[in-house]
């Protein structure tokens, strides 16, 4: 299957191995990858922080980088969220009914990795291996936004090697927000050590989630206390063998 | 030539208490400081998390249930002005009075001379939001007459002279010690030797408030629901004072929001089932009181009912944000959400706190005089899971924070991204000036302080993904 590939600007800009590990894996089920160079942001920032009409050109630009394409996928469960439920809104709130209408089919073809591993390829057990002691952090956007279900949770546990230990209150939040995080930073910082300490009380020596932007926040944090447990990308353990 | 009727007003400046003194990140700071505060907040709510999770799961139709509860409200809102009509016209007809209050000021106004014309000195009080909302208790005090809250929980908040912080269990930060310390200092002929045992507290409050109740010839109460097809009103509770204070005095007058009303009895059997087990995690609320108007010998002999706006009108006016008039004040959303388990009420500083009150408080004042409350949350959509009327609130919070003002660096600071992400190669060449930026030992990432004080910033990639794709 062609599948274009959108890296998403964290990911593009910081944490290129989960774009990285993205196409690998797809490339090892066979599939051809394609990067069209002029995407950039879907625009969740300035959407979720007041600045809708500021995100009416990314959305614009989302679209028409992405429309040539019968599948899409993105390592973010966040990303995908904005661009399934707030695309079409945006175009509509700035009165571009034409646009509202391709963004919401293209919407449609957008899928988070671990829904197009198993809703899309449906695959399972994708041959990877990772020797680790593992606990996933079910990112809310992904949870509640996209209902991604435990589907990264059977990917997980057909992956060699892997012992995946459960996460305790695994469904609060870990404090990100976007621009939460820094417009209210101490409330932000309250709920990411409590998510640690949850994190930390696992006994495992990597945490994973669907998004980049989480495992940010949260490697942060982990570092910060020198707490001895990794972040990593979910992609990046789907990939290695 | 045209006619302008205004746009609807919204809650007054000056009365009530919907406005805080200081944006939600300075008010959250003393509460995030406040180690027992935290520990209180966060044993209350896992407990009423896990006891409404469990009952909520004995429904198989919860899903139903709450597709149900929101199409009444939505037919409600659609039609509000013909129910309040009905409502009306079947209180009067039993025997009632009511009263129309555009804002705080008239509603506090009608009471209070309602009040006055009784000559009563006190009267009692059956929990209620609205009442809170108008500050209702401060106006009655202003003309010489005593509120008594008989709630046990907002009785101890009015004696600790405090200010609600949940919805529903308005001294959730409080402990017993302290409620002991407040009742030693503030109730009126408590016991010296008084212990922090919870039936001795109980039973101390219960002594109080008997003899208040058997003494006082007028009660104010708020309302759950008004049913239009009958002119009924209801009030749910736990602990049996409202039933005393609904059935005991002479004069009744009952404040409520005009989007309480409910256009017939059978929709009460949807938001019976869904309001206890969302709220107090109960299969039913152990108390339910219900009157239509008046019955000669039985009860209140003058009742009043005053319908209050308050802002009202201008959430109904917003299309996206008017569901937050669906709210049946359950405190699910406060429950579930972990900046509310974490800051507490006071935090947000309307009488409405957590997710719902951080959409209706700025719509009911107009979203400049409550900016900070919109960004409260993290969008993390707990509260709209859990909502049993099904507000989406983290919708509503984004609609409401494109409505707030912004800081202008901040404005600068979007534009200036939006306008790189717009132009993909300007967008390469930032990523490579972030790491330059990033090696001079420079924020260049634009994340800004707070950040920095409880996380480490990721390393700068030696290459961004787009280079690595190219050099494939």
């Amino acid at each position: 299957m062609r599948i274009a590939l959108f890296a998403t600007c964290l990911a593009d800009t910081l944490f290129p191995e989960a774009a990285k590990a993205t196409v690998r894996l797809l490339e090892r089920l066979g599939h051809e990858v394609v990067f069209p160079f002029d995407q950039t942001c879907c625009g969740q920032m300035h959407v979720n922080t007041g600045f809708q009409r500021d995100a009416v050109p990314l959305v614009k630009r989302y679209v028409s980088t992405f429309d040539p394409f019968d599948v899409i996928v993105a390592p973010s469960g966040s990303c995908v969220g904005s661009i399934r439920h707030q695309h079409a809104m945006v175009a509509a709130d700035a009165g571009e009914a034409g646009l509202a209408a391709r963004a919401e089919d293209v919407g449609r073809r957008t899928y988070e990795l671990s829904e197009l591993l198993i809703d899309v390829l449906q695959v399972e057990d994708v041959g990877a291996r990772y020797p680790h002691r593992v606990t996933y952090h079910p990112t809310c956007h992904s949870l509640r936004m996209i209902r991604v279900g435990d589907k990264p949770l059977r990917l997980l546990r057909r992956v060699r090697g892997l012992e995946l230990v459960e996460l305790p209150a695994a469904e609060q939040c870990c404090g990100f927000g976007g621009t939460f995080s820094v417009k209210n930073a101490e409330t932000s910082a309250a709920m990411l050590a409590d998510k640690m300490t949850a994190i930390v009380s696992t006994g495992a020596s990597v945490c994973t989630a669907g998004d980049a932007s989480c495992l940010m926040h949260l490697g942060g944090g982990l570092s910060r206390r020198d707490a001895g447990v990794r972040t990593v990308h979910l992609a990046e353990i789907l990939a290695s063998t | 030539m045209s006619t302008f009727l205004g746009m609807p007003a919204t809650a007054p400046r000056g009365v009530g208490h919907l406005r805080g003194d200081e944006p939600f990140p300075a008010a959250a700071h003393r509460a995030l400081a406040d180690e027992q505060l935290r520990n209180n907040l966060r044993h209350a709510t896992t407990t009423i998390r896990g006891k409404s999770g469990r009952v909520i799961a004995e429904l198989p139709d919860w899903q139903e249930l709450r597709s149900a509860g929101s199409a009444i409200k939505a037919d409600v809102l659609s039609r509000l002005p013909d129910l309040l009509e009905e409502l009306e016209a079947r209180v009067v007809e039993r025997g009632g009075v009511v009263h129309w209050a555009a804002d705080a000021n008239e509603a506090n106004r009608i009471v209070t001379e309602l009040v006055r014309a009784t000559g009563s000195e006190r009267v009692i009080k059956v929990k209620s939001m609205a009442t809170q909302e108008i500050a209702l208790n401060e106006a009655l005090e202003a003309a010489g007459i005593q509120p008594v809250e008989t709630d046990l929980a907002e009785l101890i908040v009015q004696l600790g002279q405090d200010k609600p912080s949940h919805i529903l269990v308005p001294a959730i930060h409080r402990n017993r010690s302290e409620i002991r310390e407040i009742f030693l200092k503030a109730m009126p002929g408590v016991d010296p030797a008084l212990t922090d045992d919870p039936p001795v507290l109980a039973a101390a409050a219960r002594k109080y408030l008997r003899e208040t109740f058997l003494s006082t010839k007028v009660a104010i109460s708020g309302a759950n629901f008004g049913v239009a097809e009958t002119g009924t009103l209801a009030v749910v509770e736990s602990e049996g004072n409202g039933r005393m204070c609904l059935t005991l005095p002479d004069t009744l007058i009952t404040v409520m929001g005009i989007e309480k009303v409910v256009p017939t009895w059978q929709d009460l059997e949807v938001f019976l089932q869904l309001l206890p087990r969302a709220s107090t995690g109960e299969r039913m609320n152990p108390y339910t009181t219900m009157w239509t108007g008046v019955t000669p010998g039985d009860g209140p002999q003058d009742f009043h009912l005053v319908l209050l706006d308050n802002g009202r009108s201008a959430v109904l006016a917003d299309p996206r944000g008017r569901t937050a008039l669906h709210c049946i004040r359950c405190s699910a959303c406060l429950n579930v959400c972990p900046v509310y388990e974490r800051t507490g009420g006071h935090a947000y500083g309307s009488v409405y706190p957590g997710p719902i009150g951080a959409v209706l408080s700025p719509q009911l004042t107009g979203v400049e005089d409550n900016a900070s409350l919109p960004f409260a949350s993290s969008l993390c959509g707990a509260c709209f899971d859990a909502c049993p009327v099904k507000i989406d609130i983290p919708s509503m919070l984004v609609h409401l924070r494109n409505q707030a003002p912004h800081p202008r660096s901040e404005r600068a600071a979007m534009r200036a991204a939006a306008y790189t992400m717009e132009r993909p190669k300007l967008y390469a060449r930032a990523q490579r000036a972030a790491k330059l930026a990033r090696i001079a030992g420079r924020r260049g990432l634009g994340l800004p302080l707070g950040w920095n004080e409880a996380r480490d910033l990721p390393e700068i990639p030696e290459q961004t993904f787009r280079d690595w794709w190219a050099s494939r």
